[in-house]
């Protein structure tokens, strides 16, 4: 007879054989070139910046002397700097604007069957995918002074003559109009992408009864789809702010700042002042002075989204 | 005056079987239709037909006296409830129940009026300052129906409402729903796929399969003398005994088929010699499963007996027992399904 139940001897298991399967190891582990990545690359990065804002350090200079928030004071003294600000909100605000327009009327186009939807939505993901440095390059050909197809066109159809052709990017408020409209064009697809998003996620019940319940276009669209889908916008937006109020490359490549200032935004005063003139301190200052506004505007926007949460 | 008329409607999508296909039906003033049918039968869509969220493809609609085939459905001046209540999640609920009158640019004291009324007559005026997501299942029904009481619509539209609700929760809303019905009289028109909705709350009950009306009448019309073998299987459960006879069917309901001894004091019977399979007692009833002999067919035949009068020796399984039908429970359908008096 075979005794089934034999006691067998506990075998002794080490205790870290099967540490893997601990879910606070494996995913510490898994975790870990993340969080070391955010230290090395952003924490460092901005703890330098906040260091060379309250010292003297230049690349002719390079002194670590503390001088308090001496270099803040400087800079928002400057009346060039407070212009600077201006238009970084002008930029920012407009560009934005103009984009969530552009992308509601792109979604709602878009949300409607027709034949090749597939491809037009692809593409026009384009201006989003596309490296703004070769899509700005395009656009400078599509403002230029002398070939500019814009004024060909326009003079083409009758519209303006040739004398009074206007020169986009050498007029002030032209100049601000054209980085507006490019960072708008480069932002619209991601709004179409958010307004697509949210647009579906209203169910059709909702849609249905708002309709029986006597609603026409207008009405569903404001009393009803756009309210619903406010927090989602709301998001997309928070992201377009932060990554318009930071960037410096539209202006750069575009206008470089110009004409005389009218265009200069604050990534871009803080990589002139602290790159290109080599005043590390006062760029660093520059470019932490994005920081309190944007937390506030930020902070404002996630409030109102939560208040709204339904 | 017929709230709502329809006539030869069709709707086809994309050419191929009529969702819906020729359906004339009149709903009189103050009427409860209930449309009963399998899903994928075509009731939801002509539903959609009557409030205007779906054209159809020909026919013509009538609603209060007035042919709004062209009308969008802002105009038509029906109110309908969805499954899932459609409720809007932004909206407070007195902002959700007043919403069709601010479409219509009613004063805001006319619709606070009216909300509060509506309110009042569904018992909900203690949750207008919340959001549908804090209401239960419940709540939200009656924010539901409230919403399309309020601007006292010629006809309430009705799909599925309770199919959102649990089991315990659905009896009472039944209840709740016809009760309101009565009070307010306003005509409907409900669709369901659930027969004891349909048998409960009916004035007039329209089966529906493929589009087509198969049969229109009382609740105890469609019961006791249905049209076709459709309508007879579909309604009542378990489903009406079929048997092949004389070319034709033989159909009697479950709850006829019984033990010859419990037949008292009736007329002329038929009787059956039962082998019982098996038998479920389900406390109020007890089904008994098994076949008769001399079927053309092999199939099962249930019996729904009352637990409290079978004697233990009539079910006992594997055995033959005498049962019996009433002669006149006794239903008779031709070859190809349709009701006939006799074979």
């Amino acid at each position: 007879m075979v005794d089934i139940a034999a006691p067998v001897a506990a075998k002794t298991v080490s205790r870290f054989r099967f540490i893997m399967d601990r879910r606070e190891v494996l995913g510490s582990v898994l975790v870990s070139p993340a969080v070391l990545y955010v230290l090395l690359l952003v924490g460092l990065p901005f703890l330098l910046a906040v260091y060379y804002s309250v010292s003297a350090y230049s690349i002719y200079n390079p002194s670590w002397r503390f001088v308090g928030l001496a270099n803040f004071a400087q800079i928002v003294r400057n009346p060039e700097f407070l212009h600077t600000l201006g238009n970084t909100f002008l930029f920012t605000f407009g560009s934005q604007a103009l984009g969530l327009v552009l992308g509601k009327f792109g979604a709602f186009l878009l949300l409607r069957p027709f034949p090749g939807r597939r491809i037009v939505r692809a593409l026009i993901i384009l201006p989003w995918a596309v490296p703004i440095a070769l899509s700005t390059v395009a656009w400078q050909w599509m403002f230029d002074s002398l070939y500019s197809v814009i004024n060909w066109s326009m003079i083409a159809l009758g519209i303006i003559t040739r004398e009074d052709a206007p020169n986009w990017l050498g007029t002030p408020h032209l100049a601000m109009l054209c980085i507006i409209v490019v960072n708008a064009w480069r932002f619209f697809p991601f709004a179409i992408v958010i307004f697509l998003a949210g647009i579906t996620s209203v169910p059709q019940d909702v849609i249905d009864a708002a309709t029986v319940d006597g609603a026409g276009f207008w009405r569903r669209n404001y009393q009803i789809i756009m309210p619903m889908i406010l927090p989602i916008v709301a998001i997309g937006l928070i992201f377009g702010i932060v990554f318009t109020f930071t960037d410096l490359s539209i202006v750069l490549l575009l206008t470089n700042g110009g004409p005389v200032g009218t265009t200069s935004v604050l990534g871009f005063e803080g990589y002139q002042v602290g790159i290109i003139s080599g005043d590390v301190s006062h760029g660093a200052a520059i470019s932490l002075f994005m920081l309190p506004v944007l937390f506030i505007v930020v902070v404002g926007m996630l409030r109102f989204i939560r208040r709204r949460e339904i | 005056m017929a709230a709502v008329l329809t006539r030869d409607i069709i709707k086809t999508f994309g050419g191929e079987v009529p969702a819906v296909n020729g359906i004339t039906l009149t709903v009189p003033d103050g009427e409860f239709m209930v449309l009963l049918g399998p899903s994928g039968c075509g009731k939801t869509t002509f539903l959609r037909i009557i409030c205007g969220l779906e054209q159809q493809t020909s026919g013509d609609l009538v609603i209060g006296g007035n042919l709004v085939n062209d009308i969008p459905p802002r105009a038509r001046g029906v109110a309908m409830m969805f499954q899932s209540y459609g409720l809007y999640p932004h909206y407070s609920v007195r902002k959700n129940i007043g919403f069709p009158l601010r479409t219509q640019g009613l004063p805001s004291a006319q619709i606070a009026n009216k909300v509060d009324w509506a309110s009042q007559l569904l018992g909900i005026g203690h949750l207008l300052d919340r959001r549908p997501r804090q209401l239960s299942g419940g709540e939200r029904q009656r924010v539901a129906l409230a919403r399309a009481l309020v601007r006292e619509p010629t006809a309430l539209l009705l799909d599925e409402p309770l199919s959102n609700l649990d089991a315990k929760l659905r009896a009472s809303a039944r209840q709740e729903i016809k009760h309101f019905q009565q009070r307010v009289g306003v005509t409907t028109i409900y669709v369901t796929h659930d027969q004891v909705e349909a048998m409960g709350m009916g004035d007039r009950i329209a089966v529906i399969d493929h589009g087509r009306i198969r049969q229109l009448g009382t609740p105890a019309e469609i019961y006791d003398d249905p049209a076709d073998l459709f309508v007879a299987t579909f309604v009542g459960a378990p489903p009406m005994n079929l048997i092949r006879h004389n070319g034709g069917y033989l159909g009697f309901r479950p709850e006829n088929f019984l033990p010859k001894e419990m037949i008292v004091n009736g007329g002329a019977c038929t009787e059956f010699s039962f082998r019982v399979d098996r038998s479920e007692y389900l406390g109020s009833e007890r089904i008994v499963y098994g076949e008769i002999e001399g079927a053309e067919t092999r199939q099962i035949i249930t019996a729904k007996l009352p637990p409290a009068h079978v004697a233990e020796e009539s079910i006992r399984p594997g055995e033959w027992h005498p049962y019996a039908v009433r002669n006149s429970a006794l239903r008779y359908f031709d070859k190809d399904g349709k009701r006939v008096s006799r074979h």
